[in-house]
């Protein structure tokens, strides 16, 4: 019948090659699905390989991505054809669709050939510089196939890896850490620099990638930051909670800290925590483990809630999360405590998550709880299920041994099980009993008498021997009955199992040593028929026991000590959890889960006794062009700095400040050549500041050092609201932040993928200039951020309502083309005021963005929102109306000209060519007169950005200053210079294609210039 | 990571395998047939095996296993979690997740694990993307296809990929712009012999339809916020929104999708919608036992409780049952041993009563235990917590969406003890 098999298989290849040689497509294409059908079933197809190799060129997609399949699965067997095909990936490599040119990489990368190594490595160092991001994520994948090709290639890899690691795009960030945990696991230096933006870029990551970094970020925090678990256990005031107290109740803190968290290992916690509330249970699994390595004791119980939603999910995410819950609970069984029914035992549960369960509850028992639990035990043992009955048994005696409240409960409760019916469920009792007499020998021997006379109804060899075991042991408390036992035992002694023949020797040998008048013989019988047991176990044990007791002219001195050997006082058997030990190994891993070591598990290091230099993690600033703008954030940073050192903190705390804030915002920005900032800088000051930044540092207190690292724009709005009225404060602290530094990352992407699309649509010649149109373009953050806010509604007006309105100078998180206004909105009058919210019709036909409707607002408070307006590069006013549960205000919005731009930033040489485009009717110029103030440098550039919302160009003249920012609406560039003929008067230009923003523009600088 | 993956049917038959790196012999699953044998029943198959040099991660479903074979550590997690999303993903292509839907589109299947996996790590998971990549099967199409001889992968790679949004396909056109939301609520339970609640809480979910043109931004707001304890969402909901406003603010995917699941906050007292009255025994001597159960309802806010079903897994000495109901019918099978009632509506003047006799294995010793009742129940239009959603705002589009809420509460876990 094989060869009957055979035969047709040979038909059936013969038909498919003779489609798949035919002109036609889709007979093509038919053929290469019933083969893709045969290798899903792991049918042999690899004779075909010649005529689905000639269809790799396809120009139907389909039949080529089938043919991709077909190739993977089959020229590891077949490398001399394979190679026919490598030329047409090395031409799809060059393709301008970025699907084919990825596609082309990933099987290219997949034909495990070793002759193409060199062929994939040069791919994939082309692919991890391409312009798509999708394309350099597969050459992350490619990585690790042609390390498991290939391991000498990994000093190149690494290269990439180390190229990878810097790439700002979310969808590479999991990838290449993943092939960084395969290749390189212990270059932990390669994340340093990456560490920062790796952490801020980890909630917008997809969910498979959050898992990997989130376990590698673990491995990397243990190497470099110092333990927070420490033994005085004070509560760490660097918490969030801390931060957000309000003043009064932080200036009683001891200033003497024992242990202070670095600002990375807070930013870390600080960011995965949203992630516990991720849908994927692998991401939420990965966060508690996170927490359980590397928080504070007193924090790690934010997870639990978490995990114990996890428990509603299928039956095999229950088993896996049960299993660390059961780990966890052991060391920090508090935590779980509250959540104690949800380990409730169901009848429908399968037998391996009832038993995780019961191992949990019977961790979390204790005085308190005790009783509950041990009614719940009693549903539990009469359950169908035998296993699972037992393993309560076991759970039982284990609450018994450590609760010794409940001891004598529990094993008069075990006793009464004696009597079931069920065999399983007796022997269990029986084992654990003899476990619990041990703890306490003195009493009970009521219970060995009834034990003694179930004897001869158990049969589980296992109990058996249990009970011979403490008849002996407790010999002497049952002297009459033992003998007896004995006289049975001999009767059966060789129909029983090996281990109830054991324990009758020893019974016997321990009757002899105490009672030999009455079992001499019976013992010399025993050891008799052990003597010529079918099993050397027993023949030796016997031929031992013989020479221990029996005294004769051969035994030497150790018979003198029988007794003392035999019936020793032995220590009770601890009864423990089988998860003892599995804290060994990192939670959430297969290792855990087998609890063995699996291939390839990396060790979590031990915390490092003296903390490594954190400096490392700072992202250097590449180009001098500090000097221009350094006044923006160097005053804030010089005060921080010495209000840390002040407060008592180790050093370089101010210093490690100012390093994480230069990675958000170079993060934000994706070019280095961006830094608005450095730590030299602190020198420089503006007055102004300073001023602000003291007296906001008396009204907030010392405890929240780790903030130092959020980011300088949040910084700034809190100084400024710290300037107004106290009861403000606490809404200002809670608004939503518009202005993380997540949502203006994201805002970036959204901005440049559009243009990356175009690139690769584009012809190949102008490749080069559009790359260097889209390097030029990149948003930045804002320079400096004005503090005036305008009226909107003025409280007699509005009513007790007074709203106010301010320019944050922030992408939009509403929409791109939008300008995002804050709003603050008063309650001055002696009501509540109720719903408030902006009206559903626009007389302007502006696109607005409504902040969601505040439901109430006491008397006296004051709340802020953002909202988000479409000003289409007009400075025509926006008008709406503001709502609130009684009345309607119609309001307008002004913008001044400066507010529609987003600052830009862009080397020198890209101004110039821009510049260069920009000609003609699209300059415009003006010569200005300076205030005598305004000719120094950093006053100049301060006095331009504070009009407009433009970025500082570097520039390598001494008296010719730029700026560039772009339209928010249409995305236009403008471009200012500012050329000083002399110390009072210059020229000022203005490059762009809206030319009458252009000229509004230039009117208000020159105004501006013109003033002290 | 994942190294390969074998799909194999309750009689032990391999029926699809895809390997993602080098191959690996099938003869790695018998490691797998001699767990499942040892196991039993399907669902007591421990989700990872030790096999030798590999690790076997399955997860059972629709009377399938997914069985993948990994070779070093990875989180097991991250795996099931990926299984999972395979068989919904072949469920939501092919509308059941079943093997005679895989084996009917095996090529089809292939293309997806294929597009779902470089290397064993995941490429592309959203439902929203693999569909503009793979087109799911329907007959028009096939139809179609193989006339003109077009095909179901798309050329370009899916807008969403590349964005911050990738849940959501661009250009999305609809006539009729809908947006449907089903709270669905749970009820798990655990009552005692004398029916007072040893343990009860409520679990829900917010499952979306979303069929909007263009890129809308939803905005969706509760009455009481207050009463969701704990949640999970997709990732496309705002979670600084979340926290600061307490209302979920999110630019949906397109088609069906689970918005928020969460848990009810544990002060809040769980109403018990039915009481049950029991009474199972056994007599010591005669073979015999007795059956006498009624359902009634109790805290129903004055709605219906409908298709309730009682579930009563029978000790395996139960030959059979000889019972009359008052309302509904029940069955017996004698082979499983499990005894359904199917009840129906549940009624305030006649409270459904099932009662009779059981007949037990001549000779054998009467049961230890007692079996204990799973309860199946379904309320519509209650969320049995109270949660009521207050408004779905919508912003980013011009046009009027059709918008709708529906709730039902139902009996998740709900198992009296006797």
């Amino acid at each position: 019948q094989s060869i009957f098999v055979a035969i047709f298989f040979i038909f059936l290849n013969e038909d498919l090659r003779e489609m798949l040689e035919s002109t036609k497509e889709s007979l093509k294409l038919e053929a290469m699905k019933r083969i893709v059908g045969l290798i899903a079933r792991g049918k042999n197809a690899s004779e075909l390989f010649p005529a689905v190799v000639k269809n790799v060129a396809s120009k139907n997609i389909e039949l080529k991505k089938l043919v991709y399949v077909y190739l993977v699965r089959y020229a590891e067997e077949q490398q001399d054809l394979a190679l026919l095909s490598i030329s047409t990936f090395q031409r799809a490599l060059k393709d301008p669709n970025q699907l084919i040119r990825a596609s082309a990489l990933r099987v290219l990368s997949s034909i495990r050939v070793p002759i193409i190594v060199p062929i994939m490595m040069l791919a994939i160092k082309e692919a991890a510089t391409d312009l798509s991001p999708y394309v350099r994520k597969t050459a992350a994948h490619a990585i690790q196939k042609l390390y498991s090709l290939d391991a000498d290639q990994k000093e190149q890899l690494i290269e990439v890896i180390e190229k990878l690691l810097k790439d700002k795009s979310t969808l590479v960030a999991g990838s290449v850490v993943m092939a960084f945990e395969e290749v390189c696991p212990d270059r932990i230096d390669l994340i340093h620099k990456n560490y920062r933006k790796l952490c801020n870029l980890l909630v917008d990551v997809e969910e498979w990638g959050q898992v990997v970094i989130i376990s590698m970020l673990t491995r990397y925090a243990r190497t470099q930051f110092i333990s927070p678990w420490k033994e005085d256990g004070i509560f760490d005031e660097n918490s969030e909670q801390a931060f957000y107290e309000s003043d009064e109740e932080k200036l009683g803190t001891p200033q003497s800290k024992p242990y202070i968290m670095d600002p990375d290992h807070r930013l870390l916690l600080r960011n995965t925590k949203p992630l516990l509330q991720s849908r994927n249970t692998a991401v939420v699994m990965s966060v508690a483990q996170l927490y359980w390595h590397l928080a504070p004791k007193q924090e790690v119980g934010v997870i639990t809630k978490s995990l114990v939603r996890l428990l509603r999910s299928h039956r095999e995410v229950q088993y896996i999360v049960l299993q660390n819950i059961a780990t966890m609970s052991i060391q920090q069984k508090g935590i779980f405590e509250p959540f104690m029914k949800s380990f409730y035992v169901r009848s429908t549960d399968p037998t391996h998550i009832k038993t995780l369960k019961l191992e949990i509850l019977t961790n979390l028992a204790n005085e308190a709880n005790i009783s509950t639990i041990l009614r719940e035990f009693q549903t539990y043992v009469k359950s169908q299920d035998k296993a699972f009955a037992a393993a309560t048994i076991q759970a039982i005696g284990r609450c018994a041994t450590n609760i010794t409240d409940v001891t004598d409960t529990c094993l008069n409760g075990l006793v009464l099980l004696l009597s079931n019916r069920d065999e399983t469920v007796v022997a269990e009792s029986v084992v654990v009993i003899k476990k619990l007499l041990q703890t306490q020998p003195t009493q009970h021997s009521e219970i060995i008498k009834h034990m003694a006379k179930l004897f001869d109804n158990i049969t589980v060899p296992m109990a058996r021997a249990s009970i011979l075991w403490l008849i002996g042991e407790y010999c002497e408390r049952v002297p009459k009955i033992a003998p007896d036992v004995l006289r049975k035992m001999a009767k059966t002694f060789t129909v029983e199992e090996d281990i109830v023949k054991l324990q009758t020797v020893n019974l016997a040998a321990k009757l002899y040593l105490t009672n030999s008048k009455q079992t001499k013989l019976l013992t010399q019988y025993i050891l008799n028929l052990g003597k010529y047991d079918q099993s050397y176990d027993i023949r030796d044990r016997t031929r031992f026991i013989r020479q221990l007791i029996v005294p004769n002219e051969k035994s030497g001195a150790l018979s003198k000590y029988a007794r003392r050997i035999l019936l020793a006082s032995k220590p009770a058997p601890m009864l423990e959890s089988t998860f003892k030990d599995r804290d060994r190994f990192q939670l959430g891993t297969l290792s855990h889960t087998i609890n063995s070591k699996a291939t390839g598990y990396l060790e979590l290091s031990d915390w490092p006794t003296a903390a490594p230099d954190s400096s490392v993690r700072n992202v250097e600033v590449m180009e001098p062009v500090k000097k221009e703008i350094s006044w923006t954030f160097g005053a804030p940073l010089k005060s921080d700095d010495k209000f840390y050192s002040d407060s008592g903190e180790e050093e370089g705390a101010g210093e490690e400040g100012t390093g994480s804030s230069s990675e958000d915002s170079s993060s934000s920005s994706s070019s280095s050549s961006s830094n608005e900032e450095s730590d030299s800088e602190s020198e420089d000051k503006n007055s102004k500041h300073s001023e602000e930044t003291d007296s906001s540092q008396s009204d907030k207190s010392s405890g929240h050092s780790d903030k130092k690292k959020a980011d300088k724009k949040k910084r700034l709005q809190l100084k400024k609201k710290a300037k107004k009225a106290a009861p403000k404060e606490r809404y200002q602290m809670h608004r939503p932040p518009t202005h993380h530094p997540l949502t203006q990352e994201l805002w970036n992407l959204r901005t440049f993928t559009p243009k990356m699309a175009y690139t690769h649509t584009g012809k190949k010649k102008n490749r080069k200039q559009m790359v260097a149109l889209f390097l030029c373009v990149q948003v930045s953050s804002p320079v400096f951020v004005p503090m005036s806010s305008h009226e909107l509604l003025h409280r007699m007006t509005g009513k007790g309502l007074a709203a106010q309105y301010h320019f944050p100078r922030q992408p939009c998180i509403y929409g791109n083309k939008m300008v995002s206004v804050q709003l603050t909105l008063t309650n001055s009058s002696d009501h509540t005021l109720e719903d408030i919210s902006i009206g559903e019709k626009t007389s302007s036909g502006q696109n607005i963005h409504r902040f969601s409707s505040i439901e109430r607002l006491e008397p006296g408070a004051s709340v802020t929102v953002s909202m988000g307006i479409d000003f289409n590069d007009s400075t025509q006013a926006a008008n709406f109306q503001l709502c609130t549960k009684e009345d309607q205000f119609s309001v307008s919005i002004q913008p001044v000209v400066g507010e529609l731009f987003l600052p830009v930033t862009m080397t020198e040489q890209d101004f110039r060519k821009e510049q260069g485009k920009l000609q003609g009717m699209n300059e415009t110029s003006a010569t200005i007169t300076m205030a005598p103030e305004n000719t120094s440098n950093q006053a100049l550039s301060k006095k331009m950005v504070s009009v407009a919302n433009m970025g500082v160009v570097p520039t390598g003249e001494d008296s010719l200053y730029r700026f560039a920012a772009k339209s928010v609406s249409s995305g236009d560039l403008v471009l200012v210079s500012v050329d000083l003929t002399d110390s009072s008067s210059g020229r000022l230009t203005i490059n762009t294609e809206k030319t009458v923003i252009g000229s509004m523009l230039l009117r208000d600088l020159k105004t501006a210039l013109a003033q002290p | 990571m994942i190294h390969s993956l074998f799909l194999i049917n309750s009689s032990s038959d391999i029926f699809l395998e895809k390997h993602w790196k080098s191959v690996i012999s099938r003869s790695v699953c018998d490691y797998f047939f001699e767990v499942q044998e040892k196991a039993g029943e399907a669902e007591n198959v421990p989700p990872v095996i030790h096999a030798g040099h590999h690790y076997l991660i399955n997860i059972y479903r629709e009377k399938i296993f997914f069985v993948s074979v990994i070779q070093s550590e990875v989180p097991p997690l991250f795996v099931i979690e990926f299984l999972h999303h395979v068989a919904e993903t072949f469920q939501d292509y092919f509308g059941e997740c079943s093997e005679s839907a895989i084996k009917d589109n095996v090529v089809i299947v292939y293309e997806l694990l294929e597009e779902m996996l470089d290397n064993g790590f995941p490429l592309a998971t959203e439902s929203n993307i693999l569909k503009e990549l793979i087109k799911p099967p329907n007959i028009l199409r096939s139809v179609v296809n193989s006339i003109t001889g077009s095909c179901n992968v798309g050329e370009t790679l899916p807008t969403g990929q590349l964005s911050t949004i990738p849940w959501r396909r661009a250009g999305v056109k609809y006539t009729n712009n809908e947006a449907y939301f089903d709270v669905v609520e749970e009820i798990d339970a655990i009552l005692d012999k004398t029916g007072s609640v040893v343990f009860a809480e409520i679990q829900g979910v917010i499952d979306a339809c979303v069929n909007l043109t263009g890129m809308p931004d939803l905005t969706l707001s509760f009455m009481n916020p207050r009463l969701l304890d704990d949640v999970s969402f997709h990732p496309c909901v705002r979670f600084k929104r979340w926290e600061s406003e307490r209302v979920l603010s999110f630019i949906p995917p397109d088609g069906n999708f689970r918005l928020l699941s969460y848990h009810v906050s544990a002060q809040n007292l769980v109403a018990i919608p039915i009481y049950v009255k029991q009474n199972i025994s056994f007599f010591e001597t005669g073979s015999s036992g007795r059956l006498d159960i009624t359902v009634g309802p109790k805290q129903t806010m004055g709605k219906t409780v409908e298709a309730v079903f009682v579930t009563i897994n029978m000790p395996k000495v139960v030959l059979s049952a000889n019972l009359t109901a008052t309302q509904g019918n029940y069955t017996y099978n004698p082979v499983t041993k499990t005894l359904v009632w199917d009840i129906g509506k549940l009624s305030q003047q006649k409270l459904p009563n099932l009662k009779g006799s059981l007949t037990l294995q001549c000779g054998a010793p009467k049961p230890e235990e007692s079996p204990s009742l799973n309860i199946d129940l379904k309320i519509q239009q209650l969320a049995i917590s109270g949660l009521k959603v207050n408004r779905l705002d919508m912003y980013g589009e011009k046009y009027k969406p059709f918008k709708g809420v529906k709730y039902v509460s139902k009996a998740g876990k709900f198992q009296v003890r006797t």
